[in-house]
């Protein structure tokens, strides 16, 4: 069991290596494309694995759980890993069309595998030191590819980004230190067991916040969000993508981890700030892409407010409701890469993202216009795409806890969500390019076009797949969430190992 | 001894956010610096200080006699210095490489990449 | 910086440095050492070289691109963790093989990756702030 968890985080490492070393050679993007073709296979092995098993856990050096390191994948790890690898392909060959010889030269494939590796390692690790190292893989990492190849914005935006990111570093450190000094151990699913014992539960839920704070300052929620529409606009497109994508995610993940396997033990304070967090992050981030004009900052402000639903799916704690979020969680990674990588490629045919100097992509671009829509649709929650059935539940589950206001919170940042769309779709695509020209897809030399495409469409055929057959997906969700919310199989199979 | 240290502690967090308050992003990176070591300190006193021995094997494999100290927060504080250490030198980095490009270290200043929506 | 005495010393200071890094890497085996305290010692020599001669002249007696040191510290390191996996034992188990009555180990070489890992990754960082310190000046 071990090498099948082991295997999906160190693929990448080893493709970041070889990318590096190739990085003055032609060949550096195609190493990265077939070592994430590889990741992708690895994180397919895993997730059937795990179909089999129900939740599979693996002890480096074969040292025993609680002391060695431990690395476990249920349902929604195993997801999570999947999708990163997708998102990894499909963003790698993207890549190729995008970054240039400067750029590559400065090892940018190897930087990104590496943050691929960190956010995997992220999704499987079952420690809470551990789950810190990989947050700082990932961390440094992005660090380097926010600013390689940076114009003097980008400059100015890893500025907040890295900052605000580290000040979250320290808080997590600063949290995993005092656990360890409360309980003794550092293994999530000891950890469960430790602070249900725990003779102070206030104690716990001191550390609680602390861990709150660190991981919404990594998702993004209100009201720490400030630093992603700072900088998320201003890298390369297929960094932005990525970013959009995962790392944020990672953030999410680590609070649906944190909050329904270890702080469990005091949900009536613990889950209703994060109840109000979630309302307030879908309201703010989707006000903050009303007022916005560049294609990129409206999509920016737009991952803060959907992440307010993946932490209302959080929030509300009923099976009901995290099987919305973890879908959302699943469904949002797709969508919104997609949009950004949607996003470069109107940049690359209009000559800017700002949304006042571009126009006619419509006309003159059709087949891109069909492709923005069905992420944005999907974004907003049109059936039948998927962003469709993972807000349905999410309000369903609302009303089924009683939360009208709530439920109407998630309707209204629906409803808004199209609104700024919809201003995407008449600025560039509706109302004719203002220097009057009518850039078409093929005037794009027919490998960077293709290169560039091809991910586009792979991604909406998933979206538009999930959404007209969502039954597999919702049953799949379901299950993931039943393994956070009764978490006996995923401590059993932890610290009694099935190891091998 | 945990007393002192807690004091240190908070000594050196209140330094830290006083200066990284303070706008300028040099001072920012400092205090930065200074509650990583504050926080450092808080887990070396929440693994406990005592005065038993190292936990070394004796020859053969050999358990010590003698009552044994917890090894484990020192080795997480030793990773996150030296991560604590890469980080900040990568800020450091790009402090210089800000300073560079915008001829300042005022953070309110930097509005590059968030233009005022009016000015355009 | 152009100290004569600095310059001087620092020759038999770099070669100390390495050698006793060394030391410090293969005793790490059974005592307190090991690659990743040996790295930083290694790179302290290196640093010294450049605070003396300036940051062309390490980069010069270094060979090597710090960066691409540190990529192929990654690679031992990760050869040693697989190479667990054909002989059936977990990610990164220690191999142990006796050759001419020597014990070898992939936890040696795992240690090697890690102490070229630590020096090309602190090199890279000292000789970029070292470079952009001097384009300031």
């Amino acid at each position: 069991m071990s090498w099948i968890l082991a295997l999906p985080i160190l693929a990448p490492f080893l493709t970041a290596a070889l990318a590096f070393l190739l990085r003055n050679r032609r060949g550096s993007g195609w190493v990265s494309v077939l070592g994430a073709a590889l990741s992708l296979v690895l994180a397919v092995r895993l997730l059937l694995a795990v179909l089999e098993h129900g939740v599979i856990a693996g002890q480096m050096s074969a040292w025993p759980a609680p002391f060695g390191i431990t690395l476990v994948a249920d349902y929604l790890s195993a997801a999570m890993v999947l999708i990163t690898a997708i998102i990894s392909l499909a963003v790698a060959i993207w890549a190729m069309a995008e970054i240039g010889q400067t750029s590559t030269r400065l090892g940018w494939h190897g930087l990104f595998q590496t943050l691929i590796g960190g956010v995997s390692g992220a999704f499987l690790t079952g420690d809470l030191f551990n789950l810190y190292v990989w947050f700082e893989v990932l961390l440094i990492s992005s660090f380097g590819l926010l600013v390689i190849g940076g114009r003097r914005q980008a400059i100015d935006g890893a500025v907040k980004y890295v900052t605000l990111n580290l000040i979250s570093t320290v808080l997590f450190l600063c949290a995993a230190g005092l656990t360890y000094g409360a309980t003794g151990t550092l293994n999530m699913a000891d950890l469960h067991r430790a602070v249900a014992a725990h003779p102070d539960p206030g104690l716990m839920t001191v550390i609680a916040v602390m861990f709150m704070l660190a991981f919404g300052l990594k998702a993004a929620v209100f009201p720490l969000f400030f630093w992603l529409p700072a900088s998320y606009h201003t890298p390369h497109f297929a960094v932005s993508a990525v970013f959009a994508g995962l790392l944020t995610k990672v953030g999410v993940y680590a609070l649906i981890r944190s909050f329904t396997l270890i702080f469990t033990h005091d949900q009536g304070y613990t889950h209703q700030i994060l109840l109000w967090t979630a309302c307030l992050t879908m309201l703010s981030g989707v006000l903050g892409a009303a007022a916005q004009s560049d294609f990129r900052k409206i999509l920016s402000f737009h991952i803060v407010s959907q992440i307010g639903y993946m932490v209302l799916g959080l929030a509300l704690m009923s099976p009901l409701a995290l099987m919305g979020g973890v879908f959302y969680l699943l469904h949002h990674i797709i969508v919104k890469a997609n949009l950004f990588l949607i996003a470069g490629v109107s940049r690359r045919l209009t000559g800017s993202s700002d949304l006042y100097a571009i126009g006619g992509l419509y006309r003159s671009a059709p087949l891109l216009a069909v492709l923005f829509l069905i992420p944005a649709f999907s974004l907003a929650g049109f059936p039948p795409l998927s962003g469709f059935w993972a807000k349905y539940v999410l309000v369903r589950a609302s009303l089924d806890a009683g939360m009208g206001l709530v439920a109407f919170v998630a309707l209204l940042t629906g409803l808004l969500t199209i609104y700024s769309m919809t201003k995407i779709w008449a600025e560039a695509f509706w109302k004719p390019h203002p220097n009057g020209s009518w850039p078409r897809l093929s005037d794009i030399p027919a490998r960077p076009r293709w290169l560039m495409l091809a991910p586009i469409i792979v991604l909406a055929a998933m979206t538009v797949l999930i959404g007209i057959f969502p039954q597999p997906f919702i049953s799949f969700a379901t299950i993931g969430a039943g393994q956070l919310l009764d978490p006996a199989a995923y401590i059993e199979t932890v610290l009694r190992g099935r190891a091998s | 001894m945990e007393t002192v240290l807690a004091l240190l502690s908070g000594l050196l967090t209140a330094a830290a956010v006083w200066l990284m308050l303070s706008g300028n992003l040099l001072r920012f990176l400092f205090g930065l610096l200074l509650l990583s070591n504050a926080v450092n300190l808080a887990i070396f006193a929440a693994g406990r200080l005592t005065g038993a021995a190292p936990p070394l094997l004796g020859p053969g494999g050999a358990l010590p006699g003698h009552e044994m100290a917890n090894a484990l927060p020192q080795a997480l504080l030793l990773t996150a210095i030296v991560i604590g250490f890469g980080l900040f030198a990568f800020a450091l980095a790009l402090t210089i490489r800000a300073w560079r490009s915008f001829g300042h270290l005022e953070v309110d200043r930097m509005r590059l990449a968030e233009p005022d929506e009016g000015e355009k | 910086m152009n100290s004569l005495i600095l310059s001087t010393g620092a020759r038999f200071l770099v070669a100390l440095f390495l050698v006793f890094s060394v030391y410090v890497l293969l005793r790490g085996h059974n005592a307190p050492g090991g690659g990743f305290i040996g790295g930083l010692i290694a790179a302290c020599g290196f640093a010294i070289h450049a605070f003396a001669s300036g940051v062309a002249e390490a980069r010069r007696a270094l060979r090597v691109d710090p960066r691409s040191i540190g990529t192929w510290g990654l690679i031992c390191a990760l050869i040693a963790g697989l190479m667990a996996g054909p002989l059936g034992a977990a990610p990164f188990q220690g191999i142990w093989a006796e050759i001419a009555g020597y014990k070898i180990s992939s936890v040696l070489l795992f240690d090697i990756g890690v102490y070229l890992a630590v020096i090309g990754g602190v090199l890279t960082l000292i000789f970029a702030l070292e470079d952009l310190g001097e384009e300031v000046g």
